[in-house]
């Protein structure tokens, strides 16, 4: 399905001089010519009068980022985000395609809000929005939403995210009945009757506090029973941010046992504590919530080793008043998108082709999209790039994002690595690290 | 410019040597109490807001006391379940009020933190009046306002709080009281032993915690009994109020069983026959009313500690 953005360009197309590649084939310094939506071509490319020369020296020209999880907000709420400044968001994030969680007013659950995010997307232009559809009928753990019809329209990964399916016999048909039609579910793991009113981590410092707790075994059961069903059903399931030590276990052991289980962490499980909800700042409340210390090195551990597939922000934006009210009343949920590289970068002892491998071909995968991104960056694939400074030191100031929202957690944390450019279907959709529309 | 207020939102903005000067200062304004004219001009031209999101009148009643006995200046927001109580507008409140030009907020919420969060938006000083089930500093230090005077009075000199041993009794877990309590009495030396079903004691490094009341009773100084609401028995925490009482209970046999020495307390209000079943007033170590009269002496202190400057001194 073509999602191209019209664009105006010069006959000879844009030329990334000066480069290094960084894709899943390896890295080579070469550079990259654009023409029509494409890579032309890529080499040792001569002065040409007819091309747009764009000096990236020192930089790295990657495939676009692919984010599996984005909360986009719309329809709904969209005092907190829209289509168009989430996805302006991804782009400054070096991102050319998102996953956008179903949990909007109303539900994705039917074609008419799956083509209504879509388009919306489209026409914003800034990267591919690629619904996602709710496993259950108004994601109220009861009634499945209509699979193949969605899958028609080329949904490709069911979530009840926000909550996770509690019933374990409506998950085991959920499975059987979208395994067969080659579609992913996507779990939220929490068994919610563990979780009641919890506002962050149980443990010594939530008891300090004086705040309910959200022990890490709500999570790890329901990743034990998705395991388990997956063993049964033969179908595969992606476990959304993962954030225990015992979680990043069990989707090892599951690995190991040849099971088709996928599982992603969030920059935030791997750069915060729970000692931060000690300012009861609601920043830093998220679902699931902020772990320990050793948690943060477990999941990290799981993302160096393979264990876990992708790093997806679960970028949630809110309105300031939402998360003006006291910590139990606010919603939990973080900005994500512009910041994931940099915390990603600055947090994770890994090379950088294997970060990229996390935050573009890999998620491309699971989100059944890698026909179009985290692409080889060769002659003939789709121009979806991101041209990366990866060793650029910065600082988050929230007045300055695209989001709608500025409840980033990441006002004080040294961040490293940033996007440059990205370019969507050929068209630079941020151009020094600004967005062109 | 930097930022010199002073906040008791928590007993962790306190160090020892500041706890014990409020335990000082307590002293005397108990002093101020026994008067016949008990109000000295201390606080003259202060003001003190109360900000109560929750309903507590006795609590409420013992600020303003000690507000005008130090002749300070009282504004009261009593917010009962308005849209207020769920927090939409908690810092437009804040804002609108503190610019009435006020010196401290005295504040109560539902909602574990709050105090925190509004020292952030106002220039005033900041008293935690209870907070959720995280702390309720005043309550804590007129707790120990009242053991240490209590001790002294009892046992004829100021035996201090090192190695003093100390049985929390009850929910813990839901308890600002306790959490307080446990941490000033940390501060001081005291040994705490947190005791009730596992259900209600929250993993903490700062107490011992068991569910073998019988078996502490006697190595007691101090009983604290916490009040237990009905509300734990829906949430499955614990059986029933019956079965709570038969084995956490103050009973006769129990109360029999303490030292001649050994101090009664309870935060208030009290469910006899929830968690006491025997007649407090028939107990020679009951101070719950004592308790009482010291909230306003040790809400004095915190006031004075607080809002005196250099130019306001206790003085009749």
């Amino acid at each position: 399905m073509s999602e191209r953005v019209e664009s105006v360009q010069p006959r000879g197309g844009t030329v990334l001089r000066g480069g290094t590649v960084i894709d899943v084939a390896g890295e080579r310094r070469v550079d990259v010519r654009l023409v029509d939506g494409r890579i032309a071509e890529t080499g040792d490319l001569p002065a040409d009068g007819d091309a747009e020369v764009i000096d990236v020296t020192g930089l790295v020209v990657a495939p676009g980022f692919v984010d599996l999880h984005t909360h986009l907000r719309e329809p709904g709420m969209t005092e907190a985000e829209t289509i168009e400044t989430g996805s302006r968001a991804a782009a400054l994030g070096g991102y050319t395609a998102v996953v956008a969680m179903p949990n909007t007013d109303p539900t994705q659950d039917c074609v008419s809000v799956v083509e209504f995010v879509r388009s919306q997307g489209r026409s914003a232009g800034l990267c591919d929005v690629h619904p996602s559809g709710s496993i259950t009928v108004g994601r109220a753990g009861e009634q499945l939403t209509p699979f193949a019809e969605l899958a028609s329209v080329g949904v490709h990964l069911f979530t009840d995210d926000g909550s996770g399916v509690q019933d374990d016999g409506l998950m085991r048909r959920a499975l059987e009945y979208a395994g067969e039609l080659g579609l992913v579910l996507a779990q939220h793991c929490e068994v919610s009757s563990m979780t009641t009113g919890a506002v962050m981590h149980e443990g010594e410092c939530c008891s300090h506090l004086g705040l309910p707790g959200w022990p890490a075994l709500a999570e790890e059961l329901m990743v034990h029973r998705d395991i388990e069903l997956v063993r049964l059903t033969g179908a595969p399931v992606h476990l959304l941010h993962l954030s225990t030590a015992r979680s990043v276990a069990l989707v090892r052991a599951a690995k190991a046992d040849g099971l088709p289980v996928t599982a992603e962490a969030t920059p935030h499980h791997i750069s915060l504590t729970d000692e931060r909800l000690g300012s009861f700042d609601p920043l830093f409340k998220v679902n699931p919530p902020l772990r320990t210390m050793a948690d943060v090195e477990a999941v990290r551990d799981g993302l160096v080793d393979g264990t876990i597939d992708a790093i997806a922000t679960d970028h949630a934006p809110h309105p300031p008043q939402a998360k003006e009210r006291p910590l139990d009343a606010a919603p939990p949920g973080m900005l994500g998108l512009e910041t994931a590289f940099g915390v990603a970068r600055a947090h994770l002892d890994l090379e950088l082709r294997e970060l990229i491998g996390l935050m573009s071909w890999r998620p491309a995968a699971i989100a059944g999209l890698a026909d179009r991104h985290g692409r080889p960056v060769e002659a003939g694939e789709p121009a979806n790039l991101a041209v990366l400074d990866p060793d650029g030191r910065w600082t988050v100031d929230p007045g300055r994002l695209a989001s709608r929202s500025t409840n980033t957690p990441f006002t004080d944390v040294p961040l490293v690595g940033r996007t440059r450019h990205t370019f969507l279907h050929g068209v630079a959709v941020v151009r020094d690290g600004v967005a062109t529309r | 410019m930097m930022d010199t207020r002073r906040h008791l939102r928590g007993i962790g903005d306190l160090d020892r040597a500041a706890l014990e000067r409020l335990l000082d200062l307590t002293d005397h304004m108990a002093e101020v109490g026994r008067r016949a004219n008990p109000k000295v001009p201390a606080l003259r031209g202060r003001t003190m807001c109360n900000l109560f999101f929750e309903d507590s009148t006795r609590t409420r009643m013992s600020f303003d006391t000690a507000a005008k006995r130090l002749s300070a200046d009282t504004m009261t927001l009593a917010v009962g379940s308005s849209s207020v109580n769920k927090g939409e507008s908690l810092r437009d409140t804040v804002e609108t009020l503190g610019a009435m030009g006020v010196d401290a907020f005295v504040v109560r919420h539902r909602s574990s933190g709050v105090p925190w969060r509004i020292a952030e938006w106002t220039e005033a000083s900041v008293i935690n009046a209870g907070d959720g089930w995280h702390q309720h500093p005043t309550q804590a230090l007129l707790d120990l306002y009242t053991i240490r005077s209590e001790r002294a009075r009892r046992l004829g000199e100021d035996a201090g709080f090192e190695g003093l041993r100390v049985g929390v009794i009850g929910d813990i877990r839901h308890s600002r009281v306790a959490r307080s309590l446990t941490e000033a009495l940390g501060l001081l030396g005291a040994v705490v032993v947190h005791i009730g079903p596992r259900t209600l004691m929250p993993p903490t490094p700062l107490a011992r915690s068991t569910d073998d009341l019988d078996g502490e009773l006697e190595d007691l100084d101090v009983v604290y009994l916490l009040r237990m609401q009905n509300e734990r028995m829906d949430a499955a925490l614990i059986p029933s109020g019956e079965e709570y009482t038969r084995r956490f209970a103050l009973d006769p046999q129990r109360a029999g069983r303490l030292g001649e020495h050994v101090l009664v307390m309870h935060p208030g209000p009290m469910n006899r026959g929830v968690e006491i079943t025997v007649d407090p007033t028939t107990l020679p170590g009951a101070v719950v009313t004592t308790q009482v009269t010291n909230g306003i002496a040790a809400r004095m202190a915190v006031l004075f500690d607080l809002l005196g400057g250099v130019e306001t001194e206790v003085s009749a």
